[in-house]
């Protein structure tokens, strides 16, 4: 039998002026699954969300989540979704109490019920002390922590999760995340934009990343990494490294890329590269294996985006 | 795109929205009705026997019962504009917090009709608190005054209506001057609040008979002063054109904002 996916987008796309943001998208989730969307600034990651979430018709293509046609029937898909903005919207003249009560009236639910699940969303976000605190009161990572339990009110079964640790120190990051295995482990299906690859690729499943509106590329982090890169990395920063990479690196190297003072040279092997280093004592180098990072930035570029 | 003009489709999830509306203002209900009574008290007293003593009998009444009626409805207009306008534009644009009940249940439509029916409930809390110094004034004849209540909710539809037009084009808080310098200010001097609009020029006067506003004070003040208004469905039916009307175009600008 052949599973249905949570949420399965067609080929959707979206124009603004003459500027196609969503190009013919297909994004397709599995139950239980973290499903990354990556792409840099103006990818149209945000545009694909609310797509999906219903906030915004799309031009072309057809959206089902949860079962339900979106847009048409986006109120019923969005009973079973919760949402973690990337910014944070709680309400700054509530408690923290007062902020799930009310968020829970949106879905219909009865304040008596409310109050018997709020303390354990409370538990569960680690605000059990802060019940009634307003929210001027709590630090950042506190905040994100009751946006994420604020988004568990109708214990939804699909969470859009949009830059989540935007902002956080790496503490709280780490809260976060194990807050999201935690989500995870009890079947809930994610979908998770971020900036961070380490984020991506600790959390994801799988995970798919957009440039300019298309797919460029989709798969398991580990899989990407085999399939698009170069084993193994090699830092190397200092003055004039450029001297280094024209004469050593690019003989030695499969790629070579210089940012500012920093190569990073990409390879099979890298032990020839450090052995080429001993004529440059002035730079510093660094070996690692290759990740997700370096995977993003091959395919799509490393100039800045606005 | 077509589905920006189509009537508006509600559900009564936005109850829960008009609920959130009033929590905050519970917790600040001390400060807001303080305001509510004490601003239109300080002008009525001010006004009413401040220049009441150089006016002879306007109307055949003592100014400031011609005035009473003027500041009911001047004072919910207001009400129901600050509320459309500056509190409005906080939660949709500046706290975000339209933003988070849409990715709840809740369409915009409902989150637009929610906010309309609040501007209309705090323009009838400050009729409530006006009434009050109306009553402890003495200014009011009989228990038609009671119908200020209703009457004051429609104000509050029919001025939060159009404001939210306003509300659904701003970028910023200072763009909210030019409606209220503009188009509030003249409505009041034009309306009949301060004199009656049978002294102005004939010009004035059709300018007058064309403003929400003016309507409003044409069933407030009898009723302040014991009488049933003349021409009620008239009155009724222009405040809700304005507001009706005023209101749909704000919903379809509040979608192209909002839904693109």
């Amino acid at each position: 039998m052949r599973e249905v996916p949570v949420l399965d987008a067609a080929n959707i796309r979206k124009r603004y002026g003459d500027r196609e943001v969503v190009a013919g998208l297909d994004m397709s989730l599995r139950r239980g699954e973290c499903f990354g969307l990556l792409g840099p600034n103006g990818a149209g990651k945000t545009t694909t969300l609310r797509m999906l979430l219903g906030l915004t018709a799309p031009d072309a293509g057809a959206i089902r989540v949860l079962g339900h046609p979106v847009p048409q029937a986006a109120r019923e898909a969005r009973i079973r979704i919760g949402v973690v903005p990337q910014m944070d919207n709680l309400d700054p003249d509530f408690t923290v109490t007062e902020n799930l009560v009310v968020y829970g009236r949106y879905f219909g639910f009865k304040d008596d019920a409310l109050q018997a699940r709020i303390p354990s969303l409370l538990q569960f976000a680690a605000l059990e002390s802060r019940a009634n605190s307003r929210i001027q009161e709590l630090s950042g990572g506190m905040k994100r922590r009751l946006v994420l339990a604020r988004a568990l009110i109708n214990d939804p079964d699909l969470i859009f999760l949009d830059e989540p640790t935007t902002g956080l120190d790496p503490q709280a990051r780490h809260v976060i995340w194990e807050r999201l295995r935690k989500l995870l482990n009890q079947g809930k299906t994610i979908l998770l934009t971020t900036h961070f690859m380490d984020e991506a690729e600790r959390l994801c499943d799988r995970l798919k990343i957009i440039d300019e509106g298309k797919t460029i590329a989709e798969g398991a982090p580990r899989d990407l990494i085999r399939t698009h890169i170069e084993p193994e990395v090699l830092e190397v920063y200092g003055e004039q490294v450029e001297q280094w990479v024209e004469k050593m690196a690019k003989p030695l190297a499969s790629r070579a890329e210089v940012t500012g003072e920093t190569a990073f040279c990409y390879a099979a092997q890298v032990q020839p590269l450090i052995d080429s280093l001993q004529n440059y004592a002035h730079l510093s180098f660094m070996h690692r294996p290759a990740n997700l990072e370096d995977v993003f930035l091959k395919l799509t570029g490393r100039e800045m985006r606005d | 795109m077509s589905s920006d003009l189509s009537l508006p489709r509600f559900s009564w999830r936005w109850i829960a929205v008009w609920r959130r509306n009033f929590l905050v203002w519970k917790k600040l209900a001390a400060e807001s009705i303080f305001g509510n009574i004490v601003d239109p008290l300080f002008y009525m007293l001010g006004m009413g026997f401040g220049l009441g003593t150089m006016l002879p009998e306007v109307n055949g009444v003592t100014y400031i019962a011609f005035l009473a009626g003027g500041t009911v409805c001047y004072s919910t207009m207001f009400a129901a504009s600050f509320e459309a306008l500056y509190s409005g534009f906080a939660r949709m644009h500046v706290q975000r917090t339209w933003d988070g009940i849409l990715n709840a249940p809740i369409v915009l439509d409902d989150v637009v009709l929610a906010e309309w029916i609040w501007a209309a409930s705090k323009s009838l809390l400050s009729g409530v608190a006006i009434l009050l110094v109306v009553l402890a004034l003495g200014l009011a004849q009989n228990w038609l005054a009671i119908f200020i209540l209703p009457l004051a909710f429609l104000i509050g539809l029919t001025f939060a209506g159009m404001g939210f037009i306003m509300t659904a084009m701003a970028k910023s808080y200072d763009f909210f001057t030019f409606w209220f310098t503009i188009v509030l200010t003249p409505m009041v001097l034009l309306s009949g609040v301060f004199y009656p609009v049978g002294n102005m020029h004939p010009i004035l006067q059709a300018v007058s008979s064309a403003l929400p506003l003016t309507h409003a004070i044409e069933l407030g003040r009898p009723l302040l002063l014991g009488k049933v208004p003349e021409n009620i469905l008239l009155h009724v039916g222009v405040m809700l054109a304005y507001g009706g009307v005023g209101f749909y175009i704000a919903l379809v600008l509040f979608r192209r904002r909002l839904l693109k």
